[in-house]
């Protein structure tokens, strides 16, 4: 697995993106807020569009300007893991987990990533009535089960105390050491950096 | 109170016209509310003043342009008489579209906010984890909108009860056909004994628009709660 990422994109007055090559582990896009962190991710993810560069992945091109090449987002298999769970309201945890299977063949059991993510007994449940840090494993665990190529964290340990970011970097490392998934995490904090990363990208 | 056979045929023929008006108008509505709450297009401005023309148009003005297009030789009337050999004129499908035309504005303004509420990061989550276009729309957009869309249909239908000018203006004041509630009402108060029957008839008005305002702003609080995301 390798990521060939160069993307630049006018917002505002600024000019934000990035330039990286990264492979197996989890590469640690590191830098302080506003430089565009987030925004690359979208870039990659597809969901914001380049004003020019690429996305390669293993060899596939996912975006390039100069070739007109701009795979929808659906069709990329990135997992997305977003700042913000982003859990469906009007589905249970258990719909929310699915959601991506629909279309995803075959990837993680079902089974397997509720029991490292332990989410278990959360099934049923309304996303509204989740804590935080439930939340957002479950938000991990939906990404995952979409069969992605990689996953996408955006400051996935923000705004939680400490015995919950303990759970969630966890689960971080359940992912990079057992499942073996690629992984391109957004932080801001040099110790998550320095604890998570297989190799730090500063912006 | 009790109503007469005949009082009891009025509030059925309104009920049935009502409901008629807003099944109908119900896929246009939201049409026009999706395009409204997502289109960006030049002249949306002017589409978004048309839908809510009926609202502030002299009703008799609104009923004359339906008479003017669904008469025999207008536009509409024709192809209509082309279609189905019949006419709406003087009939109670006549009174239907005009209660539709009348509760259009209500209904797109209820869904437009609903669809505007919905919060498009949802949407591009689900889009990361494979929904085409299509499965976003029916999974995420639609449901979440729902609460929205129901009002807008029960406050529209509380619009077509009331519908009085354009209908009078369009198909006129037939018993059995067109003569709704507001219109039974005002041929009651015609009369010089009628008191007791615009009586009747104005309570069970009341009750059923305040029914519909209730249901409506239950339907609305329950789509804010729905929206509350993490």
């Amino acid at each position: 697995m390798s990521f060939d990422v160069d993307v630049t994109r006018r917002l505002g007055g600024a000019q934000v993106g990035a330039a990286f090559e990264a492979g197996e582990g989890l590469t640690v896009l590191f830098g302080p807020s506003g430089v565009g962190k987030t925004s690359t991710l979208n870039m990659i993810a597809g969901l914001l569009r380049p004003d020019w560069g690429h996305v390669r992945v293993d060899g596939e091109t996912l975006f390039d300007a100069a070739q007109r090449i701009d795979v929808p987002v659906e069709h990329r298999r990135i997992g997305y893991v977003f700042q913000e769970p982003r859990l469906f309201p009007h589905k249970r945890v258990r719909a929310n987990l699915r959601y991506g299977s629909h279309a995803a063949g075959e990837g993680f059991a079902f089974d397997e990533v509720i029991a490292f993510l332990g989410i278990e007994s959360l099934l049923d449940r309304w996303p509204r009535t989740l804590s935080g840090g439930e939340a957002r494993r479950v938000a991990i665990g939906r990404a995952l089960l979409a069969n992605p190529r990689f996953l996408l964290l955006d400051e996935p340990l923000s705004s939680l105390d400490h015995s919950r970011r303990e759970e969630i970097m966890r689960a971080i490392e359940h992912i990079r050491d057992v499942l073996r998934l690629p992984v391109l995490m957004v932080t801001h904090d040099p110790e998550e950096a320095e604890r998570l990363g297989t190799r730090v990208v500063r912006l | 109170m009790t109503l007469t056979p005949a009082e009891w045929q009025i509030v059925g023929l309104s009920l049935k016209i009502g409901l008629v008006a807003i099944i109908a108008t119900l896929p246009l509505a939201f049409a026009l509310a999706f395009v409204l709450a997502r289109g960006r297009f030049p002249g949306k401005i002017v589409l978004d003043a048309l839908v809510h023309l009926p609202l502030v148009l002299p009703p008799v003005v609104t009923g004359w342009l339906l008479l003017l297009a669904f008469a025999p030789a207008g536009p509409i009337g024709a192809l209509v008489q082309d279609w189905f050999g019949a006419t709406v004129l003087f009939r109670w499908t006549g009174a239907a579209i005009a209660a539709g035309v009348m509760a259009l504005p209500l209904m797109v303004r209820a869904m437009r906010l609903s669809i505007e509420a919905v919060d498009r990061r949802l949407e591009s989550a689900a889009q990361t984890l494979g929904a085409g276009r299509a499965r976003v729309f029916a999974t995420i957009t639609l449901p979440l909108s729902i609460p929205g869309v129901l009002a807008g249909c029960v406050l529209g239908f509380a619009r077509s009860i009331g519908e009085f000018g354009a209908t009078i203006t369009f198909v006129s004041n037939v018993p059995g056909q067109t003569r709704t509630l507001p219109l039974a009402i005002y041929s009651a108060l015609q009369l010089p004994d009628g008191d007791a029957e615009v009586l009747r008839l104005a309570l069970v008005s009341v009750a059923l628009s305040l029914g519909a305002l209730i249901v409506s702003e239950l339907l609305a609080r329950r789509s804010e709660r729905g929206m509350h995301v993490i």
